[in-house]
């Protein structure tokens, strides 16, 4: 067996938290190029693979905001696990539309959407299983440290691609003006 | 004695200048871009936004209330000035509801192109989230408050171009906010027309001309391929 010569890939994990999987989808926009990336890096979980949990990873992409409380407990999972941690798009950076509902109380969101049924009776979620919603939808900066940004929504997947080969060859990920865009 | 050129240093470069200008209007007018916000070409300067930081001499001050004076040294674009920019500008962000992906002024808005071209990737700091209301009862313009960073240049056109006063900033620090003259307070029994200058000035989207919201596609924008200090350079300059 020729052990050394192939070089060690670069495990990359993905998640969307509060978000619309947009990200995701200008990941898969970089096309063809998709094949070139998958002879330099593996994914660990992501919505690409299925895998429910994340494992020791050298990049993390965050997509979305905090929006309750199993939001937070993916994001921790991963900047546990992840050695650079990226918040990607608008709603991971600055909450951005899941944010909308923050002048509301999450209360009164709730009443309003679940309560006002023809019968006039209450069917707010209560389940144990559901995760609770958090009292605003925070950016992911708020919570743990996050090593790069890439704005947008969603980021190109040209943006997408220039970043990951900026960081996968070693250098300092820059976008180039046409990229950087914040919506 | 011998009277000095009318020339000051702006990074290296010999700037010229005419009595009376300031570093910013004498740098446009020699095609050097200075970051700035609420200074425009057509009004006295106001000196608040504080992003055309300078450091005159060795000391800071904006260069848009500076007067040009011969043999000024100025330094503009360098790493550390660039980061207190980047910080105003963040502050700025957080400090309203600035949502860019749902704003007919996306592509063509000042804050944005300045936080592009400053490379601004996060807000850094914690969301305000300030809850803040629409005007939406004039016929012709939205009056978005979510998104007024208090440059007062709706201010100053309309008092000092349209002769109307319909603007006016009032509160204190945070509460700091934009308020019209009418009797209700709205800006649709105000006196404001469409022909005013006070209802295009906005550098952000916080003054929006109804029924034309994203008429330009996204490409075609205002800052969609150059950045601000490429765009306005060629404008204000003229």
């Amino acid at each position: 067996m020729d052990v050394g010569t192939a070089p060690k890939k670069v495990k990359i994990a993905t998640a969307t938290l509060g978000g619309c999987f947009g990200c995701h989808m200008s990941l898969l926009d970089i096309d063809e190029r998709l094949l070139e990336l998958v002879q330099l890096v593996e994914f660990d979980r992501s919505p690409i693979t299925d895998i429910k949990h994340c494992g020791p990873c050298d990049i993390g992409l965050i997509e979305g905001a905090l929006c309750n409380a199993e939001n937070v407990h993916v994001l921790r999972e991963f900047r546990a696990n992840c050695k650079f941690l990226v918040a990607v798009g608008a709603c991971a950076i600055n909450g951005g539309l899941p944010a909308q509902r923050n002048r509301f109380d999450v209360g009164d969101i709730l009443q309003k959407v679940y309560s006002d049924t023809p019968d006039g009776r209450s069917r707010v979620p209560n389940d144990p299983e559901l995760p609770l919603l958090l009292d605003k939808v925070y950016p992911i900066h708020d919570v743990v440290r996050i090593d790069y940004f890439i704005p947008g929504c969603p980021p190109s997947g040209d943006a997408l691609w220039k970043f990951l080969n900026d960081l996968i060859g070693g250098r300092t990920p820059r976008l180039d003006y046409p990229q950087f865009h914040f919506d | 004695m011998t009277e000095l050129a009318n020339v000051f240093n702006l990074d290296g470069a010999r700037i010229p200048f005419e009595p009376g200008q300031t570093i910013l209007t004498a740098a446009l007018a020699a095609g050097v871009y200075i970051p700035h916000l609420c200074a425009h070409p057509d009004f006295p300067p106001h000196g608040s936004c504080k992003l055309c930081t300078v450091t005159v001499n060795g000391r800071d001050g904006p260069a848009c209330t500076i007067n040009a004076l011969p043999g000024q040294d100025v330094r503009s674009d360098s790493p550390e000035l660039n980061e207190i920019r980047r910080v105003l500008l963040q502050m700025l962000f957080v400090e309203g509801n600035h949502f860019c992906p749902g704003c007919e002024k996306s592509g063509a808005c000042k804050l944005q192109a300045l936080a592009y071209d400053l490379e601004m990737l996060s807000p850094h700091f914690v969301q305000f989230f300030p809850n803040r209301k629409v005007d939406a009862s004039h016929p012709d313009f939205l009056l978005d408050f979510n998104r007024c960073i208090m440059c007062e240049l709706c201010v100053r056109a309309s008092r000092d171009v349209d002769g109307k006063n319909v603007f006016a900033l009032a509160g204190r620090s945070r509460d700091s906010h934009i308020i019209v003259n009418s009797p209700s307070g709205r800006l649709g029994d105000s006196t404001l027309s469409i022909d005013d200058k006070a209802a295009h000035v906005c550098p952000v989207g916080a003054i929006l001309r109804k029924e034309v919201g994203f008429v330009t596609p996204i490409g075609e924008r205002l800052y969609d391929h150059e950045p601000i200090s490429q765009v306005d350079l060629a404008e204000e300059a003229k």
